[in-house]
C-alpha cells in the first residue's frame, strides 16, 4: 500500500515535471497560449516609469511593453519592480520579460539575455543646440557644470582637454541652475536630467553635444528562450524602422533617438 | 572603535587644500575691506540719521541680517542673471560676503558711534579741527576701537561662512575638501584636516586683527 502510494506520487511528480519542462522551454508560445505578456516595469524612475495622475503607471518602459503586448496581440499585465528586485522577477518566472531601463554588463549577462537596445541611456556634455561643438577638442575655453563626485564628474575630468573650465555643484539640482541661469556654458549630466530641464525650462533644453559614457536600455529575457529573444527583437527592430521608439524617445526623453542604437 | 586612519590619500591633495585655504583668505580679506567700508558708512549714516539714507540702510540691514547667507548667495548667482547680470561665482560669492559683513558691520560700528559722547564733537569744533579732523580723530578711530573685538569676531564670522560658497562652486577650502573627499571617500580624514586648518586660519586673522587694532585703532583711543 505505502509502496504503491508513494510509486503513484513519483509518477504524479514525473509528470508535473514533464508539463513544466515544455511550458519554459518555449516562452513564446507560453505568452500566446496564456493570452497576456508579463512584464516587469519601474514604478519610481521617470521618466522610464512612475505612477501618474491618474495612479496607472506611465513611461517609456511601459509604452515600450504596450507595444511588445500590441504586436504580439495579447494582454499586458505590468508588474511594478524596483532595480534591486527586476532580474530575480524574471528568472523565477514571474514575469516574461523584464523592461525597466536595465543597462546591460557581463554579471547580468550570465543570468539573462538581453535584446536589442530600444532607448539610449548616456552620460553626456549638452549645450545649446546651436552651439558649435562636435567633439572633445571643441569643449576648449568652455565652462561646464557638473555634479560633484558623480560618475559623469569622474568621466568629464579624465578626458576633458586642457582649457576646460569644470565648475562642480553640490547636486543635480544645482548643477542644472546654473545652467539655466548661463553661469557656465555647457552642462555634463545623463540623457534622463534633460528631461527634468526640459520640464521647467522648455526654452533652454539642451542638445547633445559629446557623450561620455554610453549605456543603452534593452529588454531582459530568460536564458533558453530563443524564439522570445528573436521576437522581442523583431519587434523592436520593426518599431524603429517605422519611428515608432523615435516616437517614445521624443516624448520621454526629450531628444531624438541616437543613430547608433 | 574599528576605524582606520589613512591620511595619505588626503595628503596627496594637500596642494588642492592649500589652494583652497588662500581663496577662503583671499575672498575673506576683499570682503573684509569692502564689507568694514560700507559697514562704515551706514553706521554714520544710521547714527547721525542722514536722511534719506538712514532708512535705506535700516532696510538693508534688516534684510541681511535677519536672512540665511546661503540664500543670499543663491540670489546673488542664479536670481541676478536673471535680471542680465552675469558675475562669475568668485565675484558672487564676494558681493555675497560684502553685504553680509557690511549690515552687521553697520550695527557693530553704530554701537561704536553712539557711544561716544556728543560732548567730544564740541570739544573737537572748539579746539579748531575740521569736520574732518573731527570725524577721524573724535569719531571714527574711538568708535572703532570700542568695538574693535566685535567687529574682529564678525570678520571670523565670515571667513568661517565663506564655506558655503562651495555650494556655487567657488573653490575655496570647502570646496576643495569636498573635492578630495568626492575622489578618495576619505571624509572622516579629508574634514579633520579641513576643520585643522579652518581653525588656524581664525587663529591667525583674530591675531593679525588684534595686532592692527592695538597698532592703528586702539592708539588713538
Amino acid at each position: 500500500m505505502t509502496k504503491r502510494r508513494s510509486a503513484l506520487l513519483t509518477a504524479l511528480l514525473a509528470s508535473l515535471m514533464l508539463s513544466q519542462a515544455p511550458a519554459h522551454a518555449n516562452g513564446l508560445d507560453d505568452i500566446i497560449a496564456r493570452g497576456t505578456l508579463k512584464v516587469a516595469v519601474p514604478q519610481d524612475f521617470p521618466p522610464f516609469g512612475s505612477v501618474g495622475p491618474d495612479m496607472k503607471p506611465r513611461g517609456l518602459d511601459i509604452d515600450t511593453a504596450k507595444l511588445l503586448a500590441e504586436q504580439l496581440k495579447v494582454k499586458l499585465e505590468l508588474t511594478p519592480v524596483n532595480s534591486t528586485n527586476r532580474i530575480p522577477f524574471l528568472t523565477t518566472g514571474k514575469v516574461d520579460l523584464v523592461i525597466s531601463s536595465l543597462g546591460k554588463n557581463a554579471e547580468r549577462e550570465k543570468v539573462i539575455d538581453f535584446s536589442r537596445a530600444y532607448a539610449p541611456f548616456y552620460l553626456a556634455v549638452f549645450g545649446p543646440p546651436d552651439a558649435p561643438i562636435n567633439g572633445l577638442a571643441d569643449l576648449k575655453g568652455k565652462t561646464i557644470s557638473v555634479t560633484r563626485g558623480a560618475i559623469e564628474d569622474i568621466e568629464l575630468t579624465a578626458v576633458a582637454p586642457e582649457g576646460v573650465t569644470i565648475k562642480r555643484f553640490e547636486d543635480n539640482n544645482t548643477t542644472i541652475a546654473a545652467y539655466l541661469a548661463k553661469q557656465v556654458d555647457l552642462i555634463a549630466s545623463g540623457n534622463v536630467v534633460m528631461v527634468a530641464i526640459a520640464e521647467r525650462n522648455p526654452k533652454r533644453i539642451p542638445a547633445l553635444k559629446v557623450k561620455l559614457k554610453d549605456s543603452p536600455v534593452y529588454v531582459g529575457v530568460n536564458k533558453n528562450e530563443p524564439a522570445l529573444l528573436e521576437k522581442v527583437n523583431q519587434i523592436l527592430a520593426t518599431a524603429k524602422a517605422d519611428g515608432s521608439l523615435e516616437k517614445n524617445a521624443q516624448l520621454w526623453l526629450k531628444q531624438p533617438l541616437p543613430a547608433d542604437l | 572603535m574599528a576605524y582606520q586612519f589613512d591620511f595619505l590619500p588626503v595628503l596627496h591633495n594637500a596642494d588642492l587644500l592649500l589652494r583652497g585655504a588662500l581663496f577662503t583668505l583671499e575672498l575673506t580679506a576683499i570682503g573684509t575691506l569692502l564689507g568694514v567700508s560700507l559697514g562704515i558708512v551706514g553706521a554714520v549714516v544710521r547714527a547721525w540719521q542722514i536722511r534719506p539714507f538712514a532708512a535705506i540702510f535700516g532696510v538693508y540691514v534688516e534684510l541681511i541680517r535677519n536672512t540665511p547667507f546661503l540664500v543670499q548667495l543663491f540670489f546673488i548667482f542664479f536670481g541676478l542673471p536673471s535680471l542680465g547680470l552675469q558675475i562669475s561665482e568668485w565675484q558672487a560669492a564676494v558681493l555675497a560676503m560684502v553685504i553680509n559683513l557690511g549690515a552687521y558691520s553697520t550695527e557693530i560700528i553704530r554701537a561704536g558711534i553712539q557711544a561716544i559722547p556728543r560732548g567730544q564733537l564740541e570739544a573737537a569744533a572748539a579746539l579748531a579741527m575740521t569736520r574732518f579732523e573731527a570725524f577721524r580723530h573724535v569719531v571714527l578711530l574711538p568708535a572703532l576701537g570700542k568695538v574693535w573685538p566685535a567687529l574682529s569676531s564678525q570678520i571670523i564670522i565670515v571667513m568661517l561662512g565663506s564655506a558655503v560658497c562651495s555650494q556655487i562652486a567657488t573653490e575655496e577650502l570647502s570646496f576643495a575638501a569636498n573635492f578630495i573627499q568626492s575622489r578618495n571617500f576619505r571624509a572622516f580624514e579629508t574634514y579633520t584636516l579641513t576643520t585643522l586648518i579652518y581653525l588656524v586660519m581664525a587663529l591667525l586673522i583674530r591675531q593679525l586683527l588684534n595686532w592692527l587694532g592695538r597698532r592703528y585703532i586702539a592708539r588713538n583711543r
